[in-house]
């Protein structure tokens, strides 16, 4: 799999197939009905793997272990997610995930589509996506809440392995509640990227940038207060139920320090 | 339409309150990032990419008639700093005031009634160059533009930056505006056919967190 | 315009007298002049002395943000949603002649939150000689300039100094330190404003501000006529 059959045919490169892996994971999560979640839906294929870990009183926990080594030039995996009313769900991977070039020419992708019922609670905490070398991946997050579900939502870029340069990633979060689009944000780096992209007014050199996503909806009476977190990372309020946090670092470590100390905060 | 109207809209004298706003340059200099006219140029090309992108959609869409109201929603969408989205509002305020005096039209009294407190700039801009007779185009150019005049002057006065260097750096950025507003012009026919969610969303992380750090300062020469 | 008198249409677009409800606005006076002249002193003063009798608020540019807005805070002259500070980025006179829509968006501000008010005092961040307000933003203009800036500058004249609709030398008490001729003073603001009022004042000691207060009333009283 993801092997790529492209020829030559008169000097033109041609790609016969696009080989790259398609892999799904589905995981659905219900009230069960005695002050507990069950997942009557838990399934991954091919490199997306997901195991039930011990959960904490009505929460279920669900571990990806998979998708460390992809996706690979030319893949495309989804992962879905769904809460339903009253469910209360944690999602977290066992490593991070690094985007490789693979033999398969063009763009891989990583489309994350989760729904959150009203009164039901997702926490999303991958570990990190790195972009390594020659890499090609358009990452999208498109999460649906109910008015009254609540979120807690992370995503770490980080680019390049140590000492390396990065390959192109493409990541877009859409986040929605009760229908209405709260925030819709895309950030492009790596060679390829438009220009500018490393410049002052977008990464400055830092080789890693995250996001916190904490949706409540007491938020919507009363909006966390918009606060700086030292020169790289900011806390605000959208215009909508949801706090953001917006962090850049020198590095994935740097990065999740922030971020936990905001969500710290955020508390 | 009159192709000098655009000249009226994109002069930086214009008055809608621009003057005031330092496009993000006030915080990158303060924090080092923006130096000189290199690095002023990095900065606008950034800028360009991703606010510039959006407002450019924003407006040609506007000039094109998709509803305003929702594509202010998509803007505030985009604009995670709420001293960004203030800021957005503000301008878009006073150009609304310009615009009326003038380009009378129907469409941004409407506006003026809708958003008392003013609407997202680039919104007001799309529905002023539709009331001064002009294109989808025309509405891309003046946004892309000012994402990246504003910078480059508010530089000449916070470094005092010499002004031909300044001007350089724009000049050089001119064929990335121009594929920045074709773009944005497709982009808007997308979002024609298929709504708001169709505008780009590119976004600046540290645009972002310059402003929050800038509206906290008790004392800046810029209003953003 | 043509929405000025309409009961339910949007804010008017510029100095008209009349608001989008349409009842009269608040009078809008301009104080202008060089740094260090006594401008914000002079704001406080009619604040003081008008504050009684007038509903009224004030508008700063400040070079840096907030400066003379904070001093005024700091004096209690009017209580603090009664002022408000416009940011200028770094070109206070294009605020006040050239591009007014930001202080234009606060004066109506004022009166929509704090209304209705008779007058609103706008303070031009400290600038030079040639910096005049709009006719577009403010009804008068007040030049202040000071008796230490040089008694040579009524002479010099330039659009403040000439054009104001009242030219305030401030700072007499001063005078005799600095070597500078009231007389002369005078005589050449007589040549360059020809009928123009000119008032000497000095706010260290009676009658202070008085004067200034008295032409604001004329002002006032021609206003609501």
């Amino acid at each position: 799999m993801g092997a790529d059959t492209a020829r030559r045919v008169d000097g033109v490169t041609e790609a016969v197939a696009v080989a790259g892996v398609r892999a799904t994971a589905r995981i659905l999560a219900r009230d069960d009905g005695r002050g507990g979640t069950s997942l009557p839906v838990l399934e991954g294929d091919g490199p997306l793997a997901l195991r039930r870990t011990r959960g904490s009183g009505d929460e279920a926990r669900v571990m990806l272990v998979g998708a460390m080594s992809g996706p690979l030039g030319g893949d495309h995996f989804t992962v879905q997610a769904a809460v339903e009313a009253g469910a209360r769900l944690r999602v977290g991977s066992a490593a991070a995930t690094i985007a490789l070039p693979g033999q398969a020419k063009g763009e891989s992708r990583y489309d994350v589509r989760l729904t959150v019922a009203d009164g039901g609670e997702l926490h999303w905490l991958p570990e990190q996506l790195i972009s390594a070398r020659g890499s090609d991946l358009y990452a999208t997050t498109r999460v649906d809440l109910g008015a009254t579900s609540r979120l807690v939502l992370r995503e770490e870029q980080v680019l390049g392995r140590a000492g390396e340069d990065p390959g192109r990633l493409t990541s877009r979060l859409v986040l929605r509640v009760g229908g209405r689009t709260v925030l819709d944000q895309e950030l492009a780096c790596g060679p390829g990227a438009p220009g500018g992209w490393d410049g002052p007014a977008v990464l400055a050199g830092h080789r890693a940038v995250g996001q916190l996503v904490v949706v409540r909806p007491e938020f919507a009476a009363e909006p966390v207060a918009a606060r700086v977190l030292g020169e790289g990372a900011a806390v605000v309020p959208l215009a909508g139920p949801a706090a953001l946090v917006t962090a850049v670092a020198a590095d994935g470590l740097r990065l999740r320090r922030v971020l936990d100390e905001a969500l710290g905060r955020l508390r | 339409m009159s192709r000098a109207a655009l000249l009226v809209l994109a002069d930086g004298r214009f008055p809608a309150g621009g003057h005031a706003h330092s496009g993000g340059a006030e915080a990158a200099v303060k924090a080092g990032r923006v130096t000189g006219a290199a690095s002023l140029e990095d900065f606008c090309r950034g800028r360009l990419h991703t606010a510039g992108r959006v407002a450019a959609a924003l407006a040609a869409a506007a000039v094109l008639g998709v509803d305003p109201v929702e594509l202010d929603a998509a803007a505030d969408a985009r604009t995670p700093s709420p001293a960004l989205r203030t800021a957005a509002r503000k301008l878009g305020r006073q150009l609304t005031r310009a615009a009326r005096a003038t380009w009378p039209s129907d469409e941004l009294d409407a506006l003026a009634r809708e958003f008392p407190k003013g609407a997202h700039q680039p919104v007001v801009l799309g529905l002023t160059a539709r009331a001064a007779g002009l294109g989808a185009v025309d509405a891309a150019y003046c946004a892309a533009y000012e994402s990246v005049s504003g910078p480059a002057s508010a530089t000449v006065r916070l470094l005092s930056l010499d002004p031909f260097e300044a001007t350089g750096v724009l000049a050089r950025l001119a064929p990335e505006l121009d594929r920045v507003a074709d773009r944005a012009v497709e982009d808007a026919r997308c979002v024609v056919d298929e709504g708001a969610d169709a505008l780009p969303a590119a976004s600046a992380p540290l645009l972002e967190i310059g402003a929050e750090v800038h509206a906290g300062w008790g004392v800046r020469l810029f209003a953003s | 315009m043509h929405l000025d008198h309409s009961h339910d249409g949007p804010a008017a677009v510029s100095a008209d007298a009349r608001r989008a409800d349409g009842s009269r606005r608040a009078l809008r006076i301009g104080l202008g002049g060089p740094v260090g002249s006594g401008k914000t002193a002079t704001v406080a003063a009619l604040c003081r002395a008008l504050r009684e009798e007038l509903s009224l608020a004030v508008v700063t540019n400040d070079i840096y943000t907030r400066e003379d807005a904070e001093f005024l805070l700091r004096e209690a002259v009017l209580p603090p949603e009664r002022i408000t500070a416009v940011e200028t980025g770094a070109c206070p006179h294009t605020a006040i002649r050239d591009d007014i829509s930001a202080n234009l968006e606060a004066v109506e501000d004022l009166e929509d939150e704090v209304g209705p008010l008779d007058l609103i005092l706008v303070e031009s961040g400290g600038d030079n000689l040639t910096a005049t307000f709009s006719k577009g933003l403010v009804d008068a203009q007040i030049f202040v300039i000071d008796v230490a800036g040089g008694d040579d500058i009524p002479r010099k004249g330039g659009p403040g100094v000439t054009t104001a609709d009242l030219l305030v030398v401030n700072k007499t008490d001063l005078a005799p330190y600095v070597g500078s001729d009231l007389g002369r003073m005078a005589a050449d603001a007589k040549a360059q404003r020809a009928e123009l009022p000119v008032v000497f004042q000095s706010l260290r000691s009676e009658p202070g501000v008085s004067d200034v207060a008295a032409w604001v009333r004329t002002r006032l009283a021609a206003w609501t006529a």
